[in-house]
């Protein structure tokens, strides 16, 4: 229980910060705007090849705008060494991993929740697929995402660079997660059938269980480091 | 009660620490002193849990340090030159991020307590990123006793504080220490602080050279401290 209750109180303390600095989630939703205004000005959405790559743009945006919020989830805990301090209060250091990845999903879901319907209204993209359906793709597509992303963000805040080393060790890792989701949402926004997607979201879901476990196994040891 | 068996430290081929010996008891006041690069934040982030020995055994109260860390981490309590705390937060708020970490009960009374004994009352609704570096090191005080630790180590705790902040630092050390608590000091510094310890602990090159009772006088502990560190390097 005790557990539980310390992921909950790194959860708040996140969204206390947050709500009082605003400095994640602003810059996050500002890079998704643009990057949604910018795609839609650059490609024509009428023409029937947008429509394909569609599902690709959605997770660009969603894996660029990701990546600037856990290059700073780290990096608040760095300052003052709070990472020091959070490790010795936390029973087990897992439950810190835990707590920022919960942190980290609320915040993208957040921002991903707002750009989604601009990427529809810009353009004019209309699915045949269920909307539930293709919020259940984008949640497991993120939770992988912030799982494996918040370890490295970890694992890269003490390099000098962390801001650049992030995404080269991130993205290559995340290659197989990303095509998956991509796959999956395109299959669900055309109204394809079971067949189609379940597949990919299974890809999905195998990764984000990887994703979850490996990290919060090691995560001991890189506090460590 | 600390009990530390042949504990060594290597990072990469460099011995930090070498198989050192240490018993501190309960109640017991151990000033740890010893030039730079002697290993002396090594062996405080040892006996905080925040590193791992390469080898040997560390009990704590008689815990096994490595094995039943879940157990020990909540009798320790931290005093560093870092302060531990977010500046965004507000000084309350960032005492119940603590106490909700630590499982501490009656948390809002508690909080109220401690930042009394460090006399930041009037500013416990304040972000912390507004306090001065010895408000900010008060704080720190009150955020390391919070949780009522059996065992408070402290690592250069003079960086930056006022005399202000010493007095109070030295006072709650004081009161720890006649409640039973051990407490452990990492300094450099000999002028003061070391006034209410028991013994002294000179380290040089992760060894330990000297380790007895402190001298009656300032003068005394200079002259122990001179002898052990000039001895090994004769």
């Amino acid at each position: 229980m005790k557990y539980w209750s310390q992921v909950r109180a790194i959860v708040r303390k996140d969204l206390q910060a947050e709500f009082r600095t605003k400095e994640l989630l602003s810059s996050m939703l500002l890079f998704a705007f643009l990057a949604v205004v910018i795609m839609s000005f650059a490609f024509d959405p009428t023409r029937e090849v947008v429509k394909q790559v569609f599902p690709g743009m959605i997770w660009v945006v969603f894996a660029f705008a990701g990546v600037l919020g856990l290059n700073r989830s780290f990096l608040t805990e760095k300052h003052n060494d709070c990472i020091a301090g959070l490790t010795l209060a936390a029973n087990d250091g897992s439950a810190i991993l835990v707590g920022k990845v919960a942190s980290n999903l609320i915040f993208m879901l957040v921002v991903e929740l707002v750009s989604l319907p601009i990427f529809f209204v810009l353009f004019d993209f209309r699915s045949k697929g269920s909307l539930g359906l293709l919020l259940l793709v984008v949640l497991l597509g993120t939770v992988g995402f912030v799982a494996m992303g918040t370890f490295l963000a970890a694992l890269a805040v003490h390099a000098k660079h962390s801001e650049v080393l992030l995404p080269i060790i991130l993205f290559p890792l995340l290659v197989p997660l990303l095509i998956a989701a991509v796959q999956a949402t395109g299959a669900i926004l055309a109204g394809q059938g079971f067949g189609e997607w379940s597949l990919w979201l299974k890809i999905i879901a195998g990764f984000d269980l990887m994703y979850l476990v490996v990290p919060t196994l090691l995560f001991e040891y890189l506090l460590e480091v | 009660m600390i009990k530390a068996q042949a504990i060594s430290k290597r990072i990469g081929k460099k011995a930090i620490i070498r198989e050192m010996d240490l018993e501190i008891g309960g109640g017991e006041f151990l000033a740890i002193l010893g030039p730079n690069g002697a290993g002396k934040s090594t062996l405080l982030k040892i006996l905080s849990l925040l590193m791992r020995p390469s080898e040997g055994r560390l009990e704590i109260n008689g815990l096994d340090a490595v094995k039943e860390a879940e157990q020990v981490r909540p009798l320790l309590g931290v005093i560093s030159h870092q302060t531990y705390l977010y500046d965004a937060l507000t000084a309350s708020e960032n005492l119940e991020f603590y106490g909700r970490m630590y499982g501490v009960a009656g948390l809002t009374e508690r909080v109220r307590e401690v930042i009394k004994e460090v006399g930041l009352e009037f500013s416990l609704h304040d972000q912390v990123g507004t306090f001065s570096r010895g408000m900010q090191q008060r704080l720190a005080i009150a955020r390391a006793i919070l949780h009522r630790p059996r065992i408070l180590l402290l690592d250069e705790p003079q960086t930056g504080l006022d005399q202000q902040a010493l007095d109070i630092l030295y006072q709650v050390i004081g009161r720890l220490k006649a409640e039973g608590s051990t407490v452990v000091m990492v300094t450099h510094i000999l002028d003061y602080g070391l006034e209410a310890c028991d013994r002294l602990l000179v380290l040089v090159q992760g060894k330990p050279v000297f380790l007895g009772n402190k001298p009656e006088t300032l003068a005394g502990v200079r002259e122990t401290y001179s002898l052990a560190v000039s001895g090994v390097r004769a």
